[in-house]
């Protein structure tokens, strides 16, 4: 309690003393689906006039910026693999996982439909009719959030899709985009989260075939690098960014960040 | 689909609205790419000529090690590079990853090579020519590099517009320490990866017609500067 207590005193003093932090930056390293669709460019001039502290983005998969991190190259991680962020923490490289916003994962296919997918708001039930169907399927394959998540979804399935590897099963090996893509490219169907969705610019005749599913819920979480473990860290600056994140004022401005009038971001940080 | 068309226009009004940002990462781009250069001159063009003159055992084997250099992935380069810098590499108390010299120490690692294999190419055909007379004027080795050097300049600034080239022309190096961070080590090419990531094909086509310009421009430049100089020298 006392800890809290004084860690809360020391961020209001940070926040009030945004003249001695006038040239302080962090690093955040960066799941893409944040950056991509604009957010940070929307949030981060808000936090920096705010508090006068300047937050470099390194937008990789979560995957490589847990790696980057663990290398204690970044003072926070913004992610959204639940499992590798809570294995983050406990290996001791993060001081605290939270909930930070969701949005939901959907399958985007070609008008033609090949796999007669369209409007199925089951997802296993979808990916298998795509693997029976042998309808190519273009994946990340890079390890990201979206790749893990992707990965438990045909596992729940019961459809090992490592067998059409090269045939009809497309490991891109690259960010969202780049397989958004590769994947409208050859006509596959593609797992994207919907915020990358909604802001991206190439969809040429590809929507969404398959949404609505429990199971495609996607949660992104905060967690500032543990300064025992990186003593380089910007601990203070980097647990401001994280508080102001997850402040109503910090959730608020989330839940205000649209593209063509559609809310990307859910906020859902825990009541403090 | 885009055209390609609406791309050059796209790229039209973007320089003509003297966009900011846009300037920015221009501006960068040239300054790491030209400072990388100038550095792997420093360094390839001596190591060049001296491989050149020089006659050694195991020579062939040191051709080809420079030859095959040249075939640098950038990737990889930026890779090594990476785990030298990050915080728990070997040089990460310098704190350079993630910054413009990290940037333009990858992009040197990448052309030296280039320059050194080109320049020893271009010297050593030279110095053939000229074994002779050098041998009557009982040349130090230092001052036949010079000669050779000085004699070779004009072959030497195609030499150094190649390894700009490549480096102005590269992301695999740059894009992972650099981290194409906004407004801080963003340049043209980690810019035209973004874009098309985002689908914004375009935009990123319109990049890379600008990319270009600059590479152009930057060749009209060198080649004014040599035609100057030559038409003076031969007053």
């Amino acid at each position: 309690m006392l800890a809290r207590t004084f860690a809360a005193t020391a961020v209001a003093l940070t926040l009030g003393g945004a003249g001695l932090a006038q040239d302080q930056s962090i690093l955040v390293q960066s799941t893409t689906s944040t950056a991509n669709s604009g957010l940070y460019d929307y949030l981060l001039p808000i936090f920096e006039g705010k508090t006068g502290i300047k937050v470099n983005v390194v937008a990789v998969g979560t995957g490589q910026a847990i790696k980057n991190a663990e290398n204690c190259d970044g003072d926070l991680l913004l992610v959204h693999a639940k499992p590798a962020e809570e294995k983050f923490v406990a290996d001791g490289y993060g001081t605290m996982r939270t909930d930070l916003m969701y949005n939901d994962f959907v399958v985007v296919g070609p008008e033609a439909d090949p796999a007669g997918v369209a409007g199925m708001n089951d997802v296993e039930g979808a990916l298998k009719k795509i693997a029976e169907a042998k309808a190519p399927f273009a994946s990340r394959g890079d390890d990201s959030g979206t790749h893990k998540a992707e990965k438990a979804l045909w596992k729940k399935a019961g459809v090992d899709p490592a067998e059409g590897s090269g045939d009809w099963y497309r490991e891109t090996g690259s960010g969202m985009g780049a397989t958004l893509n590769a994947g409208i490219g050859m006509g596959a169907y593609v797992l994207t989260d919907r915020a990358t969705w909604i802001s991206f610019d190439n969809k040429q005749d590809y929507r969404i075939e398959v949404e609505g599913d429990e199971d495609m819920f996607n949660q992104y979480g905060v967690i500032p690098v543990n300064p025992e473990k990186c003593p380089s860290v910007k601990a203070e600056a980097a647990q401001t960014f994280a508080d102001w994140l997850l402040s109503d004022e910090g959730q608020e401005a989330i839940a205000g960040y649209k593209v063509d009038g559609q809310q990307l971001f859910f906020p859902n940080a825990p009541d403090k | 689909m885009h055209s390609i068309g609406d791309s050059f226009a796209l790229a039209l009004q973007l320089v003509l609205s003297g966009d900011a940002d846009l300037l920015a990462i221009v501006l960068l781009s040239l300054r790491v790419s030209l400072t990388a250069t100038a550095l792997a001159c420093l360094i390839g063009l001596p190591v060049g000529a001296l491989v050149a003159i020089s006659r050694f055992r195991g020579r062939n084997g040191v051709l080809i090690l420079m030859n095959a250099l040249m075939g640098l992935p950038p990737v990889v380069v930026g890779l090594l590079l990476y785990l030298q810098f990050s915080r728990s590499g070997p040089l990460g108390f310098l704190g350079l990853l993630y910054t413009p010299t990290a940037m333009i120490v990858a992009q040197t690692v990448l052309i030296a090579p280039i320059v050194a294999a080109l320049s020893r190419q271009v010297l050593e055909d030279l110095h053939t020519e000229y074994a002779e007379q050098f041998r009557s004027l009982c040349l130090t080795r230092l001052q036949t590099v010079r000669a050779l050097l000085w004699d070779a300049r004009y072959s030497l600034l195609t030499v150094g517009l190649a390894g700009f080239g490549r480096a102005v022309a590269e992301v695999g190096a740059v894009i992972i320490v650099g981290g194409n961070i906004d407004h801080l080590t963003r340049v043209m090419t980690t810019a035209i990866a973004l874009e098309t990531s985002k689908g914004d094909l375009a935009l990123a086509l319109a990049l890379g017609i600008i990319l270009l310009t600059i590479a152009l421009g930057v060749n009209a430049a060198v080649q004014s500067v040599r035609m100057t100089a030559a038409r003076y020298a031969y007053v």
